[in-house]
């Protein structure tokens, strides 16, 4: 497979070191990963990073998580680029707002990273 | 299950107890590596390094705390993060986070609250010189575990 690039949201840095760990340990090979707190922090690091998988959590300060996907969508360079939330929030309403705003994968906390391999590999077009 | 009024009545007669209890379980195994049991609480109850609060809105409205010494906090974030958990805000954000999951992996079992339920930024107070006044006062669930030999207190305060 080839390395890619990920960007991490979460306003949590512990979680999304876990994060970061769950993909490598889930056999995906990283290049860089870009980090940010919360929505708006994501936004700005789409304008000056190209990134191959998203990973965002919900419930986060600024700009949560559902309203990032949301502005995503209407981003021309992120156009395609598959984005998997890792959130507490665990409802149907909460998935089903997910991937109606455009997430394609929707992992609960807490997690293991046979789930992140289950949920992120698919995305990246490979088998988990 | 099903939620409806009178929540903090349900916990009881409904036993939400062990639903915490295994919520708790499952966090610590899953995300921090370590199997936790609940123990017997009598004097068992940990000095209040850290205590770490997340609130409850709407159809579960409420406080979820969790509290342990420092030394405990910073283990727990080590085990999570590995060796590169050296500074207190990580150990604070570790400890948050773990209150978080919580409280989430919580009412996510409670069929019906789940949607109807919001769950607010962790805050973690250190230091344990201060005395907890919830508003909430409908009586709460609590259940100590113990994390490599040192109890970890979880406590539900609910609304009426």
């Amino acid at each position: 497979m080839d390395k890619i690039r990920a960007l991490i949201v979460d306003d949590s840095s512990v979680m999304r070191k876990i994060v970061e760990r769950s993909l490598r340990q889930a056999g995906i090979e990283i290049e860089t990963v870009v980090e940010a707190s919360n929505g708006a922090e994501a936004l700005a690091a789409l304008q000056n990073n190209k990134v191959d998988l998203i990973l965002c959590d919900i419930n986060m300060p600024v700009m949560d998580g559902l309203e990032f996907v949301r502005q995503v969508a209407t981003l021309e360079s992120a156009k395609g680029v598959p984005i998997v939330m890792i959130t507490t929030e665990g409802s149907e309403t909460h998935v089903v707002q997910a991937l109606s705003a455009g997430a394609r994968g929707y992992i609960r906390k807490p997690f293991t990273p046979d789930q992140v391999k289950e949920h992120v590999l698919p995305v990246l077009g490979k088998k988990p | 299950m099903t939620t409806d009024a009178s929540l903090a009545a349900r916990s009881h007669e409904e036993n939400w107890l062990p639903i915490l209890e295994l919520a708790v379980e499952e966090v610590f195994e899953i995300m921090v590596g370590s199997r936790v049991k609940p123990v017997a609480q009598s004097g068992l109850k940990p000095d209040g390094g850290f205590t770490a609060m997340v609130g409850l809105a709407g159809a579960l409205c409420g406080v979820l705390t969790v509290c342990c010494d420092a030394k405990t906090a910073r283990q727990v974030a080590k085990c999570m993060l590995g060796d590169t958990a050296d500074s207190e805000e990580q150990v604070v954000d570790a400890i948050g986070e773990i209150s978080n999951m919580i409280a989430g992996n919580f009412k996510n079992k409670l069929t019906g609250t789940d949607d109807r339920c919001m769950l607010s930024v962790p805050t973690v107070v250190s230091g344990g010189e201060y005395s907890f006044h919830s508003l909430a006062d409908g009586g709460f669930l609590e259940t100590v575990v113990l994390f490599e030999g040192t109890p970890i207190a979880v406590r539900l305060q609910l609304n009426k």
